[in-house]
């Protein structure tokens, strides 16, 4: 009737994930899987033989590696969550879900693989023994909530769950973990938007890690998952100079998208909507404190990062920006991407021209479906981006106007005069 | 006060809210995006709005007394009512998602402090839905007793994720509540001597119990 027409196909963002030893790179864009080996130095191609859905059928929405690198982990729209073996690139198994996957995680020994769905359910699967197809059994939930993020913690004890109602669950992983995770051991609370994304922060003297998250609130939070409590809060988009510091921030427009942590865990690194470009943030773990450490831009194209990725050793911040389904394009999956290398507390970052990145034209050919970029797209597909996610992620509020309108066709308020 | 005397919504006579005129649908969707006000942790829970003799300073940093019952669904109040009396150093509050239930409970509430001087001080109610806002308002094992009283069954396959006692809620309500119910001997006959509670210990799991207690509905439909 009124308002926006109901998405036909919907717009998902390109989602980078790098292998911990970066001897691949996978991009995702809409329902196609690319990965590239560093090592061979070309395409890897991926072998899916599974009998039901072979590779996916609507866009991935989530994508990792996992246990130390020897599995792929890719999941979405289409309703399943597919493991590859990143030896051979063929798919272990294929897991079926009930609705939509928004979320994966892969238990640090690779032993379960978690994901969540947008109804707030999060479910487990045990990858031992392999087997095709698995049934996946119901691991925790967050009442009618859609789940943004899952991470593990670094030692494995815990399991987190971030979700649109502006909370992050800390849950105890049990030994059996296929009989639900019930113990609750903390809730995070301080955010005051959606949650988009988690990592953790490592080093000698934290060994359990420090938790950050970014949110639709425009700020970045430091936690200690332990016992829920805020540590620091960094208002990246403040800091950007992408918003005013006075008053309310009531624009939704910049929220934090994706954060990766870089440099053995003391540098985070973090994407912002309507951001040509990335913030570093230092994090000072004796003092638990966040700070800005640079604003990094990328210059000559319109680059708004959709999703980051990085190995920790190597000091270089992958970066990818592109859609599916941008209506008006010839291109259905678009994607781009770019290296920042230099990543460092001493260094100065550099972005990486085309033919200095690991694996040079070759990768970008792969991983983008082409060598060569129209630019103009790309910022139409950023706009496209933001919207989806502001649709899906923020509350609606329904004006008071129309309201009876809108009840109009209610039963019970029919009978009446 | 003189503002009942024109407020009909008031009775004359007890200074009571009159039932009739806050009346609801007896279902509000759980499910749907509602615009109340949430608290964004625990500690942002406004102690000197719904306790002021107790509270009397909004600054009042982190005192002894936290909230230790909640009324889940409290409806009309009658339960939060009688314990408020019966339990006069306790503080409880009551959760309550319709709009109109909740004024009325607010405005009983209201009343009764005012007929009754020093009495249900330590009660008060919020309008919010407690299956996804538990955790913003209590801490990690604050409640000492939580309340669910006849909650819909909601018999339907498909609507079984509005029950307000799920396995996946069992887990929050647990996390809420304090660890100390092993020692109280009365744990195991509650367990025993109802249908639900059975059935809700069977469902959830080996980590901790679930107590219901039923008490004499005396005050609910008044």
């Amino acid at each position: 009737m009124e308002s926006e027409p109901k998405k036909e196909t919907e717009v998902a963002p390109a989602l980078i994930a790098v292998h911990p030893d970066q001897s691949s790179v996978a991009v995702a864009v809409g329902p196609h899987l690319r990965v590239f080996d560093l090592l061979a130095g070309s395409a890897a191609s991926l072998i899916d033989d599974s009998d039901a859905v072979p590779f996916h059928k609507d866009n991935i929405r989530a994508i990792r590696f996992g246990a130390s690198g020897k599995l792929l982990v890719s999941a979405g729209d289409d309703k399943t969550v597919k493991v590859w073996s990143t030896q051979s690139w063929r798919c272990i198994t294929t897991v079926s879900s009930e609705k939509r996957v928004t979320a994966v995680a892969v238990s640090n020994d690779g032993t379960f693989v978690c994901f969540a769905d947008k109804f707030g359910l999060v479910w487990v699967v045990d990858l031992d023994p392999p087997l095709r197809d698995k049934k996946p059994a119901p691991l925790l939930s967050h009442y009618c909530s859609i789940i943004t993020s899952l991470e593990f913690s670094p030692d494995g004890r815990f399991i987190l769950s971030a979700d649109r109602d502006f909370k992050i669950r800390v849950t105890n992983f049990p030994n059996k973990p296929l009989n639900g995770a019930h113990q609750i051991q903390s809730f995070c609370l301080g955010h005051t938007e959606f949650v988009s994304c988690l990592a953790f922060i490592q080093s000698q003297e934290c060994p359990q890690g420090l938790l950050v998250s970014g949110s639709g609130d425009s700020t970045v939070r430091l936690w200690d998952i332990t016992s829920g409590a805020l540590l620091d809060t960094c208002e990246v988009a403040i800091k950007a100079g992408l918003l005013e510091s006075n008053g309310k921030a009531e624009e939704h427009g910049h929220a934090v998208t994706d954060l990766c942590t870089i440099q053995d865990g003391l540098l985070v690194a973090v994407a912002i909507q309507s951001l040509q470009g990335i913030v570093l943030l230092n994090c000072n773990v004796s003092a638990q404190t966040l700070s800005l450490a640079k604003v990094v831009s990328v210059a000559g194209e319109a680059f708004v990062p959709t999703c980051l990725g990085s190995s920790s050793s190597t000091g270089k911040l992958w970066m990818v920006t592109g859609v599916s389904n941008l209506p008006g394009c010839n291109n259905p999956s678009l994607a781009r991407v770019r290296v920042i290398s230099g990543i460092d507390v001493k260094q100065e970052p550099v972005v990486l021209e085309d033919d200095n990145i690991p694996g040079r034209e070759k990768l970008l050919e792969t991983l983008q479906g082409t060598a060569s970029v129209d630019d103009n797209v790309f910022l139409a597909a950023a706009e496209a981006v933001k919207a989806a996610m502001c649709n899906l992620l923020i509350k609606k509020q329904y004006p008071s106007e129309n309201r009876e309108y809108r009840k109009k066709s209610r039963n019970d308020r029919k009978l009446k005069g | 006060m003189s503002e009942t005397e024109v407020n009909p919504t008031i009775s004359k006579s007890t200074g009571l809210p009159r039932k009739r005129f806050y009346r609801a649908r007896a279902h509000s969707n759980p499910l749907s995006d509602s615009h109340f006000p949430v608290p964004i942790s625990p500690s942002h829970v406004d102690y000197s709005l719904h306790y002021p003799q107790l509270f009397p300073s909004s600054g009042q940093a982190d005192s002894s007394k936290k909230i230790q019952f909640a009324d889940v669904g409290c409806g009309f109040g009658g339960l939060l009512i009688s314990l408020s009396t019966l339990f006069p150093e306790t503080l409880m509050i009551g959760m309550e998602l319709r709009d109109k239930v909740t004024e009325y409970v607010k405005e009983r509430i209201l009343s009764l402090r005012v007929a009754n001087p020093g009495k249900y001080q330590n009660v008060s109610v919020v309008r919010t839905n407690s299956m996804k806002y538990i955790p913003n308002y209590f801490e990690k094992g604050q409640l000492s007793k939580m309340f669910f009283l006849f909650p819909d069954p909601h018999f339907k396959e498909k609507n079984h994720r509005r029950r307000v006692i799920s396995p996946f809620l069992l887990d929050e309500y647990a996390y809420v509540l304090e660890v100390e119910l092993e020692a109280d001997p009365v744990v195991k006959l509650l367990c025993s001597a109802t249908e639900e509670g059975q059935k809700v210990a069977r469902n959830g799991g080996q980590t901790f119990q679930a107590v219901f207690r039923r008490i004499a509905p005396s005050d609910q439909t008044s």
